[in-house]
């Protein structure tokens, strides 16, 4: 009788340790699972995460609660400053805090594309968890479904979050009034152009890199100065154009910032006048813009300046009763000219 | 960064603005040629610092602005080709044609892709074998050298799958045909400093001559207008007629030889068509015949298309500089950035953009505005 080789053999149980995402880790089985447990709940590790159930259970919290969500589709998926990940924590964050709500749970769900490498997905869920500790909020549950290659872009997260609002507070453009400082918290464009040059592969002498930051600790330091802000927002899509130009027309008064007080970064004001762009259209991902009383404006300012994220943080412009609705900006040369809500994405110009 | 800040201080912009207040005794009207000018001097509210004597007038060197409705035409019929790629610069995707833009050329499944040069053209064509690349090589002296090289290089590496649908203006015959124009209100001309960088300012000399008008090329920051508008007004006010190069940083008088050579071995002189003013003679390039495999309109099949320009839209006259874009009656209504009749309403170099983006303060009425008539 002869003796029978096991070397060559193999076992007939479907291989589980894909190096790329797979249909079935969006099946709800075990490779769902497997995904969930090795990768997911590892990464974010908290209570109420670890309850594996189908919706996460907290704690009671004795107030108003903030709701919101945001998804996040942003190509290339890692860039100069951070990642997807990142984005899709600071961003829900950041809409959070903006809103006067202190950040306190986040959910996340995961559209993968087949084919997918894992790899990747491991650092952006590694950066999603790093996000999460800085901002002091947790990721309590979430969702994976993975589409057939060639119906999605590599990865997209949706993020929801809830956070607590203080008693009393109230933001909102229709507490502006005529005098009110506008103040903003750094540099404009950085994130757009840090996308923008490696998703177009343009070189610039300077790497820009990305904004992404959580703003909830630089915001809960503004309300400890200045309690009675009128508003805040982060100018993300459509920049400081689009953020004033809002205020503007919901408020019913004018705004008149200064060019020369906005803060651009050398390398981005070289990019945006090489391609014909405006920093004041570019997205952003780790700014903020307040509007507050003109008699707290420069404590203001001079508490975020000791903030590691607002040491640039600058009075830019005033609100006024002239030009109702309509956003004004002093050239640096002296003469003025109507910023206006951009249409759609900049086009770079010609020459 | 060098060369850009020092050249929009405030404090010397507002010392040239008076020795120009100082200077005029009279009204005069000054063409800025390019439209890159044109977009600085909104952008940053140069005219709002000039003496009411003295009138800008938006000349027509906006690429965008003048390529004609035909070509956008041809253009949007050979992005909607399947196994094509269409390449163009940002600006030109919202220029629209009879029917639609290349947007909605791109939003329908043709493959329209920004690119920034057209040698990202050139990489694509190589990358993808088994399709048709096509760049849209549009724009005056200052875009055709790079143009010209990624035609040369498409020979030189042998690629069949690459052509150019090409429509390149040229300045000089432009101030020809304005100067000649019978309601023609230029005194003066700032050429257009990128332009000749290339070509070099040699080609004026004749025409400010001939026409005895003065010719000051100027370059596109503050303070390059203003020194621009200056010297064009120290020579009205003294009757010289001369061509002075106030951006002696960046142009010589002979230009780029390099550049010109390249231009001189693809393209050849050609009759054009500007859009909203008609054909021009000799003012435009056009392949020349040891290259004609590369020319788009050749390649693809692009008979009975019918083009026709908005009969609401009169950016002719804008682009002539016998009305300014708020005097015209669709301006802000029925024409937008959103919803443009017209290519000078899209980019951000034309004219009516220029001033619906920049110069909107005429309901302020307590300022000077920006549209002045």
């Amino acid at each position: 009788m002869s003796r029978v080789n096991f070397e060559n053999a193999t076992c007939p149980v479907p291989r589980r340790d894909y190096p790329q995402v797979v249909l079935g880790h969006g099946g709800g089985g075990k490779l769902s699972a497997e995904l969930v447990e090795h990768l997911f709940v590892p990464a974010f590790r908290n209570a109420a995460l670890e309850a594996l159930g189908d919706a996460a259970i907290v704690p009671p919290v004795a107030g108003r609660l903030a709701l919101t969500t945001d998804a996040y589709v942003v190509r290339p998926l890692f860039f100069p400053g951070g990642c997807i990940g990142d984005l899709a924590v600071n961003g829900t964050v950041n809409d959070l805090a903006v809103s006067g709500a202190e950040p306190l749970y986040l959910s996340a769900s995961f559209i993968l594309e087949e084919g997918f490498s894992l790899a990747d997905l491991q650092r952006i869920v590694d950066r999603m968890a790093h996000a999460a500790a800085t901002a002091g909020v947790q990721i309590v549950t979430g969702d994976t479904k993975v589409v057939e290659r060639g119906h999605g872009d590599g990865c997209f997260i949706t993020t929801a979050g809830v956070g607590w609002v203080p008693p009393g507070r109230s933001l909102g453009p229709e507490h502006i009034r005529p005098g009110d400082a506008v103040i903003l918290s750094g540099s404009m464009g950085n994130h757009g152009i840090a996308i923008l040059s490696v998703r177009e592969g343009l070189e610039f002498e300077t790497v820009t890199h990305s904004d992404t930051a959580a703003l909830n600790g630089l915001i809960a330091r503004m309300f400890e100065v200045c309690p009675d802000i009128r508003v805040l927002r982060d100018p993300t899509r459509g920049g400081l154009a689009a953020t004033l130009n809002e205020f503007a027309s919901r408020a019913g008064w004018g705004i008149e910032i200064h060019e020369n007080q906005i803060p651009v970064d050398e390398s981005v004001r070289a990019a945006c006048d090489l391609l014909g762009l405006d920093p004041l259209l570019i997205a952003n991902e780790g700014k903020v813009v307040a509007i507050a009383p003109a008699a707290a404006a420069e404590r203001l300012v001079e508490a975020m300046r000791q903030h590691p994220l607002g040491q640039q943080a600058a009075i830019i412009g005033q609100v006024t009763q002239q030009h109702p609705t309509m956003v004004v900006a002093r050239t640096a040369i002296g003469a003025s000219r109507v910023i206006l809500l951009p249409i759609g994405e900049q086009l770079p110009r010609i020459c | 960064m060098k060369y850009l800040s020092e050249f929009r201080n405030g404090e010397v912009a507002r010392k040239l603005a008076a020795d120009i207040r100082a200077t005029v005794t009279r009204p005069w009207a000054i063409m800025e040629v390019c439209g890159g000018q044109t977009h600085s001097i909104l952008r940053h509210g140069i005219d709002q610092l000039l003496p009411p004597e003295v009138e800008l007038i938006h000349g027509p060197g906006c690429p965008v602005c003048v390529t004609p409705v035909e070509l956008i035409d041809k253009a949007l019929a050979i992005a909607a080709m399947p196994d094509v790629i269409f390449c163009s610069f940002g600006d030109m995707l919202r220029v629209p044609g009879t029917s639609g833009d290349l947007f909605s050329v791109k939003s329908r499944g043709g493959d329209v892709r920004v690119v920034y040069s057209p040698l990202d053209a050139i990489q694509l064509a190589k990358a993808n074998p088994t399709r048709s690349v096509v760049f849209f090589g549009i724009g005056f002296e200052t875009t055709a050298p790079a143009n010209a090289l990624a035609i040369h290089q498409a020979r030189r590496l042998g690629l069949t799958n690459f052509s150019v649908l090409v429509s390149h203006v040229l300045v000089p015959p432009a101030i020809e045909a304005i100067m000649r124009s019978p309601t023609n209100r230029v005194q003066a001309f700032l050429a257009a400093g990128h332009v000749c960088s290339v070509m070099g300012y040699h080609q004026y000399v004749p025409l400010a001559e001939r026409h005895r008008v003065p010719i000051v090329v100027t370059g596109f920051e503050p303070l390059d207008l203003l020194d621009g508008i200056r010297r064009a007004i120290l020579q009205l006010e003294s009757g010289t007629y001369t061509v002075e190069n106030a951006y002696s940083r960046v142009v010589t008088r002979e230009g780029n030889r390099a550049a010109q050579a390249m231009l001189a071995e693809v393209f050849e002189e050609t009759d054009r068509t500007w859009r909203g003013i008609g054909v021009i003679p000799h003012s435009g390039w056009k392949l020349r015949d040891k290259y004609r495999d590369f020319d788009a309109e050749t390649r693809f099949p692009l008979s009975g298309i019918r083009s026709q320009e908005s009969p609401r839209c009169r950016s002719g006259e804008v682009l002539q500089g016998t009305l300014k874009p708020h005097q015209c009656e669709a301006f802000g209504t029925a024409c937008t950035p959103r919803t443009p009749l017209g290519a000078t309403m899209v980019s951000s170099e034309g004219a009516c953009a220029a001033y619906y983006n920049y110069g909107r303060l005429l309901d302020l009425g307590t300022e000077r505005t920006a549209c002045r008539a």
